[in-house]
């Protein structure tokens, strides 16, 4: 009988190991199961690579300036947004009035940052918009498939059709220019392309194994929508709504140079280029320089931040 | 295919009559009527006027009316300028309009289309940068400010081309780059994009491998595919535009459509307003369907793809 089957034989028949077949593991494969890093979740490495991102990075430092400034902006400045001082109308930037003064001798800086307080807030109001109307559209019309699915999809294949700025503008003139009827008539049609995203990753979804695993345990539509699918969608909705924020600042502008732009005493950046024009001709270069000047850094930077944004979220994509 | 033309059809027929009946309801829900305001008309006269624009007949009828006068091409007359209809405003500013349009649409895909494969080409490199920089500035910057710009530099300070109006080719360079610069750095950008992709595929190798030169790989192999994106945003692109030439217009002085749409606004024209939303509204959602049908054609894919979803 050779040694290992005398070995077997003995555990066979109950017995206990010798303690000297153990034998310590040694000191480098005990570590190699060991997690040396602590776990990445999906955010915070999506983090880490739009912080690699240089270009999306200023965009977003210029973004929480632009905020700061549009919140204490104002403090900084002595003369209030609404101070008319006719004396000194067209002055050029100076000590007393860092941006210049306008036609009424308003100071162009404090005015600077009322505007960035609303084009900032019709763009995120309208951001903000799209994404409740957009991801409950559709996240049941994804969800649900089938007829229901098919009819909503019409309906928004028709509301895509409808040329966007078109309708705004006859809204506007219905419903007059204000700040609130500005973010409804953007928000009317704007939530189409956030559905058409959130149902596109919604029907990609749905028939994956976590959602049968939900479905079997008896969860309502509403909580699968909740909390199986839409967290897995927040990257191309995120990217979405940095993408809305841009358009709506833009179409907020252009609506100002119609004339159906936010009305005085409040200032948006579209209305004070708008106001400006005639000084193209007469030299007053601030008065258009500043307003514009936001408009398009703000633009920008929503824009890089999105591109960044959609790297980051969405590494498959890059390649 | 043609099941495809004739859904794509029905689609485009309901978005027409969606904004026709928009607009139609919309007008109507502005309180007062249009002759409220004229002075010195007695009542008779008031009726009459109501009798004659059919504003006495109940609601339904004068949406039909409304409708066969769409039908019939006919948006009836302005109400501030009293001399013209608004077919007259719609026959001496579109032909102007479209113009400015046509030429900026053919000067942002060519250039966008070019910008985008020399970028794709020199991939990473220099050109690449430099491309991609002034891809994300003209989407960045609205038109509007960029023409105001253009007027500054070009027109004050170096007093090299013409500030306003539309006469001369010269007068056409200031809006038509105000106008093109936005799209094309849409199409620079996604023909880069998907060239990129394109550039990577086999049949492209293969072309390599023939020994085929440079230029007729790029533009007899890789640019039929990488140019399927960009058809399919044209006709986004198409109402940027469009709707860009109502400012530019205001901006640069120049007697098009956008000029009277936007005066319309400012007066409350109603007819006008209305006249000019249906008949653009009516254009773009044409050229959308055209698009469509375009897309399907090029793309046999497509085709395949609509069989197999439904």
């Amino acid at each position: 009988m050779s040694l290992a089957e005398e070995k077997n034989q003995e555990l066979h028949a109950g017995s206990t190991i010798p303690d000297e077949w153990f034998r310590p593991l040694k000191k480098e494969s005990q570590d190699a199961e060991k997690v040396s890093r602590p776990s990445l979740s999906y955010w915070s490495d999506a983090w880490q690579r739009l912080l690699k991102n240089k270009l999306a990075m200023t965009g977003l430092l210029f973004l929480v300036l632009l905020a700061l400034l549009a919140i204490f902006g104002p403090i900084f400045s002595p003369h209030s947004v609404r101070e008319i001082n006719l004396p000194n109308q067209n002055m050029a930037p100076s000590a007393e009035h860092w941006f210049g003064t306008d036609e009424l001798g308003r100071d162009v800086f404090t005015r600077t940052w009322y505007g960035a307080r609303i084009s900032l807030f019709v763009g995120l109001m309208a951001a903000l918009i799209d994404f409740f109307i957009g991801v409950i559209y559709g996240g049941i019309s994804g969800y649900k498939g089938g007829r229901a699915d098919n009819i909503m999809m019409r309906i928004i294949e028709i509301l895509y059709g409808l040329p966007y700025l078109l309708v705004v503008i006859l809204l506007l003139v219905v419903m007059g220019p204000s700040l609130t009827t500005i973010i409804v008539a953007l928000s009317v049609t704007g939530w189409v392309g956030m559905a058409r995203i959130v149902r596109g990753q919604v029907l990609q979804l749905k028939h994956l194994e976590f959602v049968l695993a939900s479905q079997s345990f008896g969860a309502k539509t509403r909580r699968i929508i909740r909390k199986n699918l839409l967290p897995n969608t927040m990257g191309p909705i995120i990217v979405q709504m940095t993408l809305t924020v841009p358009t709506a600042i833009f179409a907020e502008a252009f609506l100002s140079f119609l004339g159906l732009g936010i009305q005085a005493p409040y200032a948006s950046w579209g209305v004070m280029a708008n106001d400006a024009l005639p000084t193209i001709l007469s030299g007053d270069w601030w008065r258009l320089f500043f307003p514009a000047l936001f408009i398009s850094l703000t633009m920008f930077a929503f824009n890089v931040l999105g591109d960044g944004l959609q790297d980051a979220l969405d590494p498959k994509l890059r390649e | 295919m043609l099941g495809y033309i004739l859904k794509r059809f029905v689609i485009m027929v309901v978005t027409i009559l969606i904004i026709v009946t928009l607009t139609f309801i919309l007008m109507h829900a502005i309180p007062g009527s249009p002759f409220n305001e004229e002075r010195g008309t007695s009542e008779a006269v008031q009726a009459n006027l109501q009798a004659h624009y059919h504003l006495d007949e109940p609601l339904y009828v004068q949406y039909l009316l409304y409708l066969k006068s769409i039908v019939t091409f006919d948006f009836g007359p302005s109400i501030k300028q009293p001399t013209s209809t608004v077919n007259d405003l719609l026959g001496r500013g579109f032909p102007i309009s479209l113009e400015l349009g046509l030429v900026s649409v053919i000067v942002a895909v060519i250039s966008g289309i070019l910008l985008g494969i020399i970028a794709a080409l020199r991939h990473n490199g220099l050109i690449d940068y430099f491309a991609m920089t002034i891809a994300v500035l003209g989407i960045s910057i609205p038109n509007f400010i960029l023409a105001t710009q253009l007027i500054q530099t070009f027109a004050v300070q170096l007093k090299i081309l013409p500030a306003a109006t539309w006469s001369s080719p010269q007068h056409m360079v200031l809006p038509v780059l105000a106008l093109a610069t936005g799209p094309m750095a849409i199409i620079a950008r996604l023909t880069r994009s998907s060239m990129l992709e394109v550039l990577t595929q086999d049949y492209i190798k293969m072309a390599r491998a023939k020994g085929l030169s440079p230029y007729k790989i790029v533009f007899k192999h890789a640019l039929k595919n990488a140019l399927m994106p960009v058809v399919t945003i044209l006709g986004t692109l198409l109402a940027g535009i469009l709707t860009g030439t109502f400012v530019l217009e205001k901006i640069f002085a120049i007697p098009g459509m956008g000029k009277y749409f936007v005066e319309s606004i400012n007066n409350r024209d109603y007819p006008v307003i209305m006249g000019t939303t249906v008949f653009y509204s009516a254009f773009l959602i044409i050229m959308l369907f055209l698009v469509d049908i375009a897309y399907g054609l090029l793309d046999p894919r497509i085709k395949l793809h609509k069989k197999e979803a439904e």
